[in-house]
């Protein structure tokens, strides 16, 4: 019987939807290895969060009471204290950016292998088969481990879990060494604000790398004018300083729900999808017929941009 | 202050490939500087144009033929590099966080640096874990997904870290520490025909395992990559075909179905 650790993931006094997807994706570890879920919580309010994690298949929460905000020598060190006293097999974490700014760190304290950005996970006495990514989404892996392991999970890839639980709720009392603290949270900022909100378009000409060079741009300006539609873009766009972060699209940048969302160039990066996927009709205009947009977009135009757009545009004019 | 940054020469795909066994056959692959380090690169050696390093080192782990990419990174102002690699990491199929961990910490043990920049994620294995791993290995600090860093360092780094959601932290960092470095920090430099040629006579430093006192068994991956495939689509696209005249008028006629555009 070996039992699983999930560790949830909260920011400014809600707990993120990962939380929740986490528990489902914990209850099935934990269903596979025969043993208990442990959910644990640090810092925030952590008794209102611990009735909220309170779902289905939760068999003990542990908060950890100490300070507002994530901190990661905090999780670091009451995440390696639950992990002595619990003796789970796995530590469960969002692959969020702050679950990588302590899981690593975790795993190699304990001298455990991680596994990180998993979108499937198995359990088999005591090998673990996790499925991955790599080269931005064009193959799928499984990879194998033996033993206790850290990993951290995709969020979105599993159903958040539902349901009231009758968990044991637990104080857990953790001994955080505050000299071992060297790094202090000051505060948090919104980026991306400004003239135009991309999450209230109804139609948005999106732009990705297969743009090229900045002047190129002018063109999806003039599609964006002729279709009377916003301009949004991928990451690369905004990070070469070519349009404002307010038109970034994705997991760092805003969430859209278009009627129509018109990806042109943008390979469909799990980051960037987080931010458009529900949209109502994505329709995707790229020279790469298996690039991963292509599994969520409902249209597709396989050809260059450079030749579509001058037609659409003069469609419109 | 010292300066060690993390480079990796990353696998590119082309858009067809074929996959055999574990790996994608090699006739569909190149070869290109990591993003996310490219970034750090800019990073180290603006922090050295505003005289706060006084040395940038580039550590890679690869074998010789990666010395393309090492050079482009000494061409963009690095000052020397060091590269490990062993015959006996040849045979692995996925260097996992555990060995990549062990690697670079005796390289920074070695080095001493006060700074240590290496790119929030590799392109092609995207594990995202190992420059948070080396900061806990070594016992320096750290700071995941950092988009700004402020250039008056003194004991501490101010930075931000990005978020989900459009939403940055603001943290301060005690030094010595390892910073994973997000595109959009700065703008990256190309490398100018003077900097490709001054590369060339940088320092590129070779050592094996044995050079860096790392044993054998303690690189061996916990991980074993056991398949790979091209992920099942789910998807119900509708592809147009034609000419783009043609695709560009399906397109049209959609967007005014759905009321978007006349
Ligand atoms: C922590 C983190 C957060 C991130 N947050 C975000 C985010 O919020 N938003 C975001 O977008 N990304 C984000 N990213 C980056 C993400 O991983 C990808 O790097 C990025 O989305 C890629 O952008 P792209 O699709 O425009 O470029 P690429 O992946 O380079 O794709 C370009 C596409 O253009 C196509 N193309 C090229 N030329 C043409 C042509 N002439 N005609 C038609 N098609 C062409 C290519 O086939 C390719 O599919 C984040 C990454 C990390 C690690």
């Amino acid at each position: 019987m070996s039992d699983i650790l999930a560790v949830a993931d909260h920011r400014r006094g809600d707990l993120r939807d990962v939380s929740y997807e986490l528990v489902t994706a914990g209850r099935e570890l934990a269903d596979e290895t025969g043993g208990d879920l442990h959910v644990a919580v640090i810092s925030g309010t952590v008794d209102e969060f611990a009735e909220k994690l309170n779902r289905e298949g939760v068999d003990a929460i542990h908060t950890v009471s100490h300070g507002e905000e994530f901190n990661h020598d905090v999780y670091s060190q009451a995440v390696t204290q639950l992990y002595d006293e619990l003796a789970p097999q796995y530590v469960v974490t969002p692959n969020s950016v702050n679950g990588l700014d302590y899981a690593p760190a975790i795993a190699n304290e304990l001298d455990l292998p991680i596994v990180t950005d998993t979108i499937g996970l198995e359990a088999d006495g005591d090998t673990l088969v996790a499925t991955r990514e790599m080269y931005g989404g064009k193959v799928e892996t499984t990879n194998e481990l033996e033993g206790d392991a850290v990993v951290t999970i995709r969020g979105a890839e599993w159903p958040a879990a539902e349901g009231t639980g009758d968990a044991a709720i637990e104080a857990f009392d953790a001994d955080i060494d505050e000299d071992a603290i060297g790094s202090t949270v000051t505060g948090f900022e919104e980026v991306g604000g400004g003239d135009v909100d991309i999450s209230e378009a109804d139609l948005l000409v999106s732009i990705g790398r297969g743009i090229e060079e900045e002047e190129n741009l002018d063109l999806i300006r003039d599609l964006a004018d002729a279709l009377d539609a916003t301009l949004s873009s991928s990451r690369p766009i905004v990070d070469n300083g070519w349009l404002p972060k307010n038109r970034q699209v994705g997991q760092s940048g805003k969430v859209v729900t278009p009627d129509v969302y018109i990806a042109i160039g943008i390979s469909g990066a799990v980051q960037h999808v987080a931010g458009m996927k529900g949209s109502d009709t994505i329709v995707a205009i790229n020279t790469d017929p298996n690039a991963p947009i292509m599994d969520i977009a409902d249209y597709a135009i396989h050809d260059d941009l450079f030749d579509v757009v001058p037609e659409l545009i003069e469609e419109f004019q | 202050m010292k300066i060690l940054v993390t480079v990796k020469e990353v696998a590119t795909v082309e858009d067809e490939f074929e996959i055999q066994g574990t790996e994608i056959a090699d006739q569909y692959l190149g070869a290109d500087l990591n993003e996310w380090d490219d970034y750090a690169i800019e990073e180290a050696v603006q922090l050295q144009e505003d005289g706060i390093a006084d040395e940038v080192v580039t550590v890679t782990i690869g074998p010789e033929e990666c010395e393309q990419t090492i050079r482009q990174a000494l061409a963009k102002g690095a000052d020397r590099a060091v590269r490990v690699w062993d015959d006996s990491l040849e045979d692995t199929n996925v260097l996992d966080v555990g060995a990549k961990t062990e690697i670079l910490s005796a390289v920074v043990e070695a080095e001493d640096p006060d700074l240590v920049l290496s790119g929030v994620q590799a392109g092609d294995d995207s594990f995202a874990a190992t420059g948070v791993s080396v900061a806990e290995n070594v016992g320096y600090q750290w700071g995941a997904v950092v988009n700004h860093l402020e250039h008056d360092l003194g004991d501490v780094a101010s930075v931000r870290r990005e978020l989900e959601g459009g939403v940055e932290e603001l943290t301060e960092i005690e030094l010595p520490a390892v910073l994973t470095i997000q595109t959009g920090i700065n703008e990256p430099r190309y490398a100018s025909l003077r900097g490709i040629r001054q590369a060339q006579r940088k320092e590129l430093d070779v050592q094996s395992l044995a050079d860096i006192g790392v044993d054998e068994s303690a690189i061996e991956a916990d991980l074993e990559l056991t398949d790979m495939y091209e992920p099942e689509s789910e998807s119900d696209v509708t592809v147009w075909e034609g000419s783009a005249e043609d695709t560009a008028s399906e397109l049209g006629d959609l967007l005014r179905d759905k009321g978007v555009a006349q």
